[in-house]
């Protein structure tokens, strides 16, 4: 199973400053896979995240202790440039951030950056990237209206279609769904299930109902270290660590 | 290890009253069964009567408790060890509903036999009963004090309960064998006995649930002893 994991931490401290945000946090990551990160506030789980593809380096005063292996290199090696890190490892926030352009230009933006000039090359991207999220049935009459107006979940879905544009080999979403309705957040649910045949996905979320649904396997993160990771069907119904059977049952404090 | 409560007060209230109604039913379940064999052993017609009135209630608690589970299910979306006690709760309230059942089939038939002259004195089927009503109560201790040991000892006594089953069979066999007109009154009694011997497999089957619910491990389908 070894040969399976696409990225994995290795004795990973993380500092804000003095103040240590993870603990010897040794995790890996399967290929094609979900895997959610829970925990209450201020454990560390989107620390974590932001960690694997470099984006705490834009916070200062922040150090990073231990070993991220992608691919076979530490990305955290001086010679990585973190913006090509983070082009394989593309991301997905909280709220939903489209620029404040055209569907089209929303998509095409990146891959533009990074070289892709040729029209119908962008334009077959587009579409592709739209179906992966699911939008575009619903978008492609309108592609070169404003990413703004359309509805949270939708720009959500836009926001994932512009990640997938970059081609990226992992996903990292932190609490994509928080700030959508049921109906938009059973939507990116389902289209995390499809995702995973073509990306490795990580998830951190509040939500525990929602680890429980989409992943395969679930860690359980608290004041900074990682406490129990297994498969999430065990870890909802038998957890073998007290902490976490307190934390998903609601015995908190 | 202290044991925390829920944040939601309301939550661990309502997880406490399915627990506590189980138990309430297991107590007029083990009170159905006693009643029973007391109406055949006392030949007392008015105290059978009395456990088939009584099944109304259990039945009513049945449908209380399954109730409660399927509403927590619903809107608390129980995990780890709160959802092992639900889906342990609608099993084990299957188990007694259907033991209450049985306490009945027990009182109608030892009306019939009261109406009759005894076969033979009764020696092995109060002690039948005594084992099979010990294992239901020890099956719900083990359930109230998460007792794994005591849970398999409730298993192992299932066997004790199949061979005296065997045994009175055989022996009312002799009694058939030499005086036919013996027949219709041996069948009734091994009937009780087979009811009884039926409540134990409950007994049983509260006793791996309770493994479960304590372990996360199904042995269900395992002799006693194994898988834990």
């Amino acid at each position: 199973m070894r040969d399976n994991n696409v990225i994995e931490t290795k004795n990973v401290n993380f500092y804000y400053g003095d103040f240590k945000a993870l603990t010897d946090v040794t995790m890996n990551f399967e290929r094609n896979r979900v895997t959610a990160l829970i925990g209450p506030s201020g454990c560390g789980k989107s620390t974590l995240l932001r960690l694997l593809n470099r984006m705490n380096d834009l916070i200062a005063g922040t150090r990073v202790e231990g070993e991220v292996i992608f691919d076979g290199t530490n990305i955290y090696d001086p010679q990585i440039d973190p913006v090509d890190v983070r082009r394989k490892i593309g991301m997905v926030f909280q709220k939903p951030n489209p620029f404040p352009k055209s569907i089209f230009n929303n998509i095409i933006y990146g891959p533009r950056l990074s070289g892709t000039k040729s029209k119908a090359e962008l334009e077959a991207l587009v579409e592709k990237s739209l179906r992966q999220a699911s939008l575009w049935n619903e978008v492609k009459d309108i592609l070169g209206q404003s990413a703004m107006m359309l509805s949270g979940g939708q720009q959500q879905r836009l926001c994932i279609a512009r990640a997938l544009a970059m081609k990226p080999e992992i996903l990292l979403m932190d609490e994509p769904t928080s700030a959508l309705d049921p109906i938009s957040t059973a939507k990116i649910e389902e289209l995390i299930e499809e995702l995973k045949k073509d990306y490795t996905i990580i998830i951190v979320t509040h939500n525990m109902q929602q680890a429980a649904r989409i992943s395969d396997k679930t860690g359980f993160f608290y004041i900074g270290k990682l406490i129990e990771y297994s498969p999430t069907e065990k870890l909802f119904t038998t957890p073998s660590v007290k902490q976490t059977e307190d934390y998903i049952t609601g015995r908190f404090g | 290890m202290i044991e925390k409560t829920h944040t939601s007060i309301h939550y661990e209230k309502e997880l406490q009253e399915i627990k506590e109604g189980l138990l309430y039913e297991g107590a007029l379940v083990e009170q159905a069964i006693e009643h029973a064999v007391r109406s055949l052993l006392e030949r007392d017609s008015d105290l059978a009567r009395t456990v088939i009135a009584g099944d109304d209630q259990i039945n009513e608690l049945d449908e209380k408790i399954e109730g409660a589970c399927i509403r927590l299910l619903a809107l608390r979306q129980p995990t780890a060890k709160d959802l092992r006690l639900i889906a342990t709760t609608i099993k084990i309230n299957g188990h007694l509903e259907r033991i209450g059942d049985i306490a009945v089939n027990i009182a109608k038939r030892a009306m019939d036999l009261n109406e009759v002259p005894p076969v033979k004195p009764y020696v092995d089927l109060p002690r039948m009963a005594d084992i099979t009503r010990e294992m239901v109560r020890e099956s719900l201790d083990a359930l109230v004090n998460e007792d794994c040991d005591l849970a398999c000892a409730v298993r192992e006594k299932d066997e004790v309960v199949d061979n005296l089953n065997e045994q009175i069979f055989r022996e009312l066999l002799t009694f058939m064998l030499e005086d036919p007109k013996t027949i219709h009154r041996a069948l009734m009694i091994t009937q009780i006995s087979k009811n009884l011997e039926r409540i134990s497999d409950h007994a049983e089957g509260i006793a791996k649930m309770v493994i479960y619910m304590v372990t996360g491990k199904n042995v269900r389908h395992l002799d006693p002893g194994e898988g834990i």
